[in-house]
């Protein structure tokens, strides 16, 4: 013992000052005086949304309300709809029809509240040529920018989340901020989050985006009725996603991009409702779903309704 | 007592009424009689409609060819060798005919297209051709096949798409 004193002259430390000191010093650093007021403590310690009660999710959401009307001086609405009892959502993409002119990208940009710049889209629409090796996504397009579209030799294929029952997602993220909910639609916890972007690497269809700079979205763009797991406004370094507008499907309405869409291309509705919309699609046309190999059993079916 | 049997009288014959009316929707809906269908009126050029307004007392001419006085803008490029009153009636102009004769008003119009686009009809009706708007689980918006096909010339335009996403490389 004391050899090793003397060969570190002059820095003599025990473990336990050391300990003690390092302790204080953390707690100094990771105490911001200026943010050190209620609020933080409250963000900092917020439990996981599925643990919470209805009090306290409540509480988090006025929190939230607060926050976005100091931020954005408008008065956002964040909603907190439960899932509706019976109810899976399945949504159809009609490939016969779509024409590729990304009327529901933008659509879903202004539902959403998606960073304008940096830009997010939650969709992506694809460009094939016709004929060849089909739905090669290697050779597929999305930069494509034509005066007119369709072009005759070509077809699109918008891409945007499956909403997986075997969601590859979820099962990588180390704190759990993002799960499937008993209507089959994948959310995030965006105060959960902690952006490692392990999700986005396991994600076959390239699906969710990252916020790698502060979401820019100015107040007079920014859509008021929002959802807690959906379209709340987001901060920096976070990971979001397609919801199938939660905050509207839940409500009973279509997603913004079904009623986008000017050739009717897109079709939602409810697995489990035999007269739904998406069940003719799925027993009349023949209907796949992307990288099915992968067993992600996706909800989003692509179709042929007439022709091939 | 004779006031109570009136009523009692009166309370039966509503019960009637009732059964009877549910027993034919039921039916209605087991043959496949068409429920209605939100559509929004159809979408005429302004001050077109009614179309008596201008025809009404005017002799009808038959006989195909190239209109010079009225309606020139049509160019019909629907099908080969079609003519007016393959769909309007020359009887009544503010009405449409099938070709079995029957009139069909302008706002069901989609009787009309699915003489020939039966298949068409059939998934309209079904909420897969075509858009809808409202909500998935209630009330949709229908809407005419005439709303997105300009029934005498059907094909789509082609539009300008909007912008691509940035890419990568441009991001400063």
């Amino acid at each position: 013992m004391g050899k090793i004193k003397k060969d570190r002259e002059g820095i003599h430390c025990d473990r336990r000052t050391f300990l003690k000191g390092a302790a204080l010093g953390l707690a100094g650093t990771a105490l911001p005086l200026n943010k050190a007021d209620a609020s933080f403590w409250e963000v900092f310690f917020q439990k996981h949304f599925r643990e919470m009660n209805e009090a306290e999710i409540k509480k988090v959401l006025e929190r939230l309300e607060k926050e976005y009307e100091q931020k954005y001086k408008k008065a956002i609405k964040v909603g907190n709809e439960k899932e509706l009892p019976g109810v899976l959502f399945g949504y159809g993409l009609d490939l016969s029809r779509c024409i590729g002119c990304r009327r529901c990208v933008y659509a879903c940009v202004d539902e959403n509240n998606q960073s304008r710049d940096p830009q997010i889209h939650w969709i992506t629409v694809l460009r094939f040529k016709k004929g060849e090796k089909w739905v090669d996504l290697e050779e597929s397009e999305k930069y494509y920018n034509p005066e007119l579209v369709p072009e005759a030799d070509y077809f699109y294929m918008p891409v945007q989340c499956q909403q997986c029952e075997n969601p590859p997602c979820v099962r990588v993220c180390p704190t759990q901020a993002t799960w499937k909910e008993p209507d089959g639609i994948v959310v995030v916890d965006y105060n959960w989050c902690i952006g490692c972007r392990y999700c986005m690497a396991a994600c076959p269809y390239g699906a969710r985006h990252f916020n790698w700079a502060e979401p820019n979205l100015k107040p007079e763009e920014i859509n008021l009725q929002t959802h807690y797991l959906g379209n709340r406004p987001r901060s920096k370094g976070v990971v979001e996603k397609c919801t199938f507008c939660i905050q509207r499907t839940r409500n009973g309405r279509y997603p913004a991009c079904v009623e986008a869409c000017p050739v009717g291309a897109r079709k939602f509705g409810n697995l489990l409702d035999p007269n739904s919309e998406i069940r003719y699609a799925i027993e009349h046309k023949r209907v796949f779903r992307l990288k099915e190999d992968l067993n992600t059993y996706p909800k989003f079916y692509y179709f042929f309704a007439y022709g091939v | 007592m004779e006031e109570e049997s009136k009523a009692g009288r009166l309370l039966w014959l509503m019960a009637i009424l009732a059964i009877v009316t549910v027993s034919s929707i039921a039916r209605a809906q087991e043959l496949g009689i068409p429920k209605k269908y939100f559509v929004p009126p159809p979408p005429f050029t302004p001050g077109i409609f009614p179309c008596s307004q201008c025809h009404e007392g005017m002799p009808v001419n038959r006989r195909p060819r190239k209109l010079e006085q009225m309606h020139q803008d049509i160019a019909l490029k629907h099908m080969p060798g079609g003519w007016c009153f393959d769909c309007h009636n020359p009887d009544n102009r503010d009405t449409l005919r099938l070709a079995n004769g029957k009139r069909v008003s302008f706002e069901e119009s989609y009787n009309l297209c699915g003489q020939c686009h039966g298949t068409t009809l059939r998934e309209w009706k079904a909420g897969l051709h075509g858009k809808r708007t409202g909500m998935w689980n209630g009330e949709k918006q229908y809407r005419l096949c005439v709303h997105c096909h300009w029934p005498h010339e059907p094909r789509f335009k082609p539009i300008k798409p909007l912008p691509p996403p940035v890419r990568p490389s441009d991001i400063k």
